[in-house]
């Protein structure tokens, strides 16, 4: 393999690993608070998505009016699955939460057929994003950088909303201990549906990333990677957002990297990031940044 | 040769030491009370003798084998059973079968055989009912037998969860503040019900207090611990005037 | 007492009866396509049941069903086809030499079948087990798409995205509800056993189930294999009665319906999986019509496909938010439960008519 072969591969697998990071912080957030694995989560990506096409192509808004407000819109639904599907079973045993979340994720995949139609629909890809850009003998085109660079901003904003902001430290003393936060005088629940709807604004970002990519969206697109950015969590520790974002990047240039040194391997592309987390589970189950939580007896 | 052996025993959580360099032997047939402070370190102590937690540093002999680092159920396999601060009962089953899982581990009969129902199976299984059976009516339980277990007043539950522990037939017994949510006439009848099964059960009990005074009448030794250190043993005549203990609870103003 | 026990063996052994005539009734006399329905109830039946196992009895949340299903189903499925049939699927690429020429009866067909699926489940619960129950969830949801993968990959074993056609129909209303039975008797067996009460202390409190000396991987490990196998065998069966398979039939979309009608009937509930695999089953066919186009009187209406799914996913979202316990929550069905219930009914009635004793009486004697 060349060297600049090499480097193209690499700014793919980036690009695909900033898709993964964004949608494993929604993964983390929650699952840092509440000890839930949203299993919805990937199937806001898809909303986002088909909002964002609704949007573009039916309403003809341009891009930059089109996905923030996908992005608004998604947040909006985060809150009310929050709301709905989740707050009535606070202190009911996990396995019931979870259950609640395999269904609205359910749900949102048979709403998608039918409101979205099974057909897969082509998604408008704005121009600019098109541009082959020349880095040496590199050639990558223009959405490799962006992508990154939005995942870098959103990131940084939502660090600084986590470590600056009163939410923020809200949501860290709530990952530490729910009851007694609550008990003093945090709202709770208030903080939870941030969290959920920071999560879905970064799930969205990162649906319309993905729907760009492979310009194209059917219901069940985010069900794929939604997994896939779950083991990024899982990979970057669980409950550590700097660990999701690590670990998104670090799963996308895994899977890209080994297609490309073991192109015999293609197909079996999808399975990598199971594997991934079933070795994972098998010798590291905190992750790469997490920490052992003791059991309370 | 002691039954319970913690040879300088330390638990660290990160940078947190939670158990420092703890000793101590525990005679067969003995009682003997752990108290200390709140987060003196109590309950982490019966985390490591169980198995729960591995101790950083040091060794747990149990009845001549090194315990260190083996699993809950292999240590309560080798004869210690416990009860929890938390009373943790299980919610899905009668009282009847709450102390029959006790049991559990003692089954010989594998799976296949249970299902088939074949006839040793179904010898252990009803001895496995008469022994909780027995167990229950010396714990004046036998009455409740089918009742769901969670439903049960405090009381009985702390006593059904002490039932459920001594199903499985231990040699050592520890108990994580059983008086705890009592007051004092109830706590002294537990005490007085904790002698009675260490004499006829022939147990060793190693029990957690909170409140000195509790286990003043009953225990001949207590051991007081506190930030994870022993900072007292002895009988309670002369742990009770002892400054450093003094000093410890007046520190957290529950002297009781 | 006594008698109550003979009493509730006879009417077992009655009501046993009864159903075979039925299945005898129904396996001469109906027609294919309700023959299906009553061969998909069992099956469904054999799904939700075993689900039920690892779910609401051991508290893991496994998701694996579709992968190992699909297991089942391509292993029975590749044992049985003839050579022939085995020769006209396999054009892209042939069969490798080993199931090339086997033509296996079903029921050995099956068991191999559960085997396989069993020992995946081996694989699969020996890292994920040992963790808390969503991490199993996701770990085994991934292992079935890994299944999934390599199924379309296999070109030389399952013939890939092409599937298999011309499954031999062995799967008769005699097979199906044979294995439901079969499975009904022994999941039911062993969660009334003393490995039952462990599971049940497992799922209800891990630390204190470990604390009394139960050991967490085995059983668990027990249940999910035990589970799995019969999943394995409902895969075979279903292979051999819709006849063609390919990867695509064992996606998650599966699994959830078995979660759905597992939570409908009721988290350890046995009477619940199978009366809930029985309404869901039915309830499907009976609601195709609204998925193909209909008239109104002067409406035209569109028919929507998926909207049986969305209606089925909305439901089930209700009953876990608003009716937990589902059909019959952690009841099972007893002829003495039965026989009360009828004997309630029966004053009620009487009562209703007016004769004695009055009714405000008979509710104050039940309680």
């Amino acid at each position: 393999m060349t060297v600049s072969l090499f480097f193209q591969h690499l700014a793919n697998g980036i690009s695909l690993g900033a898709l993964y990071a964004l949608i494993a912080i929604g993964y983390t957030m929650v699952y840092g608070i509440l000890r839930l694995i949203n299993f919805a989560h990937g199937d806001i990506v898809m909303v986002a998505a088909y909002v964002a096409f609704y949007g573009a192509a039916m309403y003809a808004l341009p891009w930059w009016l089109a996905f923030p407000l996908a992005i608004l819109l998604t947040a909006g639904l985060g809150m009310i699955i929050e709301r709905a599907a989740y707050r009535p079973l606070r202190g009911v045993p996990r396995i019931q939460l979870f259950t609640s979340a395999v269904a609205v994720s359910f749900l949102l995949e048979n709403l998608g057929i039918v409101v979205f139609s099974g057909r897969p629909k082509a998604f408008p890809r704005p121009a600019f994003l098109d541009k082959p850009l020349h880095v040496g003998d590199v050639i990558i085109i223009s959405y490799t950088p962006v992508a990154v660079a939005v995942a870098l901003i959103l990131f940084g904003g939502l660090l600084y909303i986590v470590h600056r902001t009163k939410v923020g430290m809200a949501m860290r003393a709530l990952s530490k201990d729910i009851e007694t936060t609550g008990l003093m005088g945090v709202d709770t629940d208030r903080v939870i549906m941030i969290a959920f709807a920071i999560g879905s604004a970064l799930a969205a970002a990162g649906g319309i990333l993905l729907a760009i990519k492979f310009p194209q969206i059917n219901p069940l697109m985010g069900v794929v990677p939604g997994l896939k950015a779950f083991i990024a969590a899982v990979l970057g520790g669980i409950g550590n957002i700097t660990g999701a974002m690590i670990g998104g990047f670090l799963l996308g240039i895994a899977e890209i990297m080994i297609v490309a040194f073991f192109p015999q391997l293609a197909g079996y592309r999808d399975a990598f990031a199971y594997t991934i987390l079933i070795a994972l589970l098998l010798f590291r189950p905190t992750g790469l940044m997490g920490e052992v939580e003791p059991e309370k007896a | 040769m002691a039954l319970l052996q913690l040879r300088h025993v330390s638990k660290r959580f990160g940078g947190l030491v939670a158990v420092n360099n703890f000793s101590t032997e525990l005679q067969a047939g003995e009682l003997c009370a752990l108290i200390g402070p709140n987060g003196s370190g109590k309950t982490t102590i019966f985390n490591l003798i169980t198995g729960i937690y591995r101790p950083t540093e040091g060794e747990i002999w149990f009845d001549g084998h090194n315990i260190t680092g083996r699993r809950p159920d292999q240590i309560t396999r080798l004869g210690i059973a416990r009860t929890f601060q938390n009373i943790r009962l299980f919610s899905g089953l009668d009282v009847l079968g709450n102390v029959m899982v006790g049991q559990h581990l003692r089954l010989k009969s594998d799976p296949a055989s249970a299902v088939l129902r074949l006839p040793h199976y179904l010898r252990e299984e009803r001895a496995m009912q008469r022994r909780a059976q027995e167990l229950l009516e010396a714990l004046n339980l036998a009455h409740l037998a089918h009742e769901k277990a969670t439903a049960l007043p405090y009381g009985q539950q702390r006593k059904l969860e002490i039932a459920r522990a001594l199903a499985s037939n231990p040699k050592l017994l520890l108990l994580d503040e059983p008086a705890a949510g009592m007051n004092t006439a109830e706590a002294e009848e537990l005490m007085a019900f904790i002698q009675h099964i260490l004499e006829h059960f022939k147990l060793t009990i190693f029990l957690i207090e909170h409140q000195m005074r509790v286990v003043m009448g009953i225990c001949p030794r207590i051991i007081v611990i506190d930030y994870g250190e022993i900072i007292a043993e002895g009988p309670p005549a002369t742990i009770q005037n002892n400054p450093r203990v003094i000093e410890a609870y007046l520190g957290v103003g529950t002297y009781a | 007492m006594r008698t109550s026990i003979t009493r509730n063996r006879i009417l077992t052994v009655l009501a046993l009866a009864g159903f075979v005539v039925f299945l005898v009734y129904a396996q001469t006399n109906w027609d294919a396509y309700r023959l299906r329905i009553l061969n998909l109830c069992a099956v469904y039946t054999i799904f939700a049941v075993t689900f039920n196992l690892i779910y609401g009895y051991t508290g893991q949340f496994s998701l694996g069903h579709a992968g190992f299903a699909a297991i089942g189903a391509y292993a029975a499925a590749l044992l049985t086809m003839s050579p022939e049939q085995k020769a006209a699927n396999f054009f892209l690429a042939p069969i490798i030499p080993l199931l090339r020429d086997v033509e296996w009866p079903f029921l050995p067909a099956l068991l191999v079948g559960g085997t396989l699926a069993a020992l995946a489940s081996l694989l699969i619960g020996w890292p994920a087990l040992r963790l808390r129950g969503d991490y199993l969830a996701i770990a085994t949801l991934g292992f079935s798409e890994i299944i999934r993968v390599l199924f379309v990959n296999w070109q030389r074993i399952t013939n890939g995205s092409l599937g298999l056609k011309g499954i031999p129909d062995h799967t008769n209303v005699y097979w199906s509800w044979g294995a439901a039975l079969v499975t009904i008797f022994v999941v039911k067996r062993l969660v009334d056993s003393s490995y039952g009460r462990a599971l049940r202390a497992v799922r209800d409190d891990e630390v204190a189930a470990q604390a009394l000396g139960v050991r967490l991987f085995t059983h668990k490990m027990m249940a999910f294999m035990l589970s799995s196998f019969f999943v394995g065998v409902a895969g075979g069966l279903m292979a051999n009665l819709i006849s063609t398979i390919d990867p695509k039939v064992f996606m998650f979309f599966l699994t959830y319906q078995i979660v759905g009608i597992t939570v409908m009937g009721g988290m350890s509930s046995l009477t619940g999986s199978l009366v809930a695999a029985v309404l869901y089953t039915v309830f499907l066919e009976v609601l195709r019509p609204i998925e193909s186009p209909f008239d109104l009187g002067p409406l035209h209406i569109p028919g929507i496909p998926g909207m049986r799914m969305v209606l089925f996913s909305t439901l089930l979202l209700l009953v876990i938010l608003f009716y937990r316990q589902g059909l019959f929550g952690q009841r099972e069905f007893s002829w003495d439960g039965l026989l009360n219930t009828l004997a309630r009914l029966h004053r009620r009635v009487t009562g209703l008519w007016g004769r004695t004793p009055p009714p405000s009486t008979v509710e104050k004697g039940e309680q």
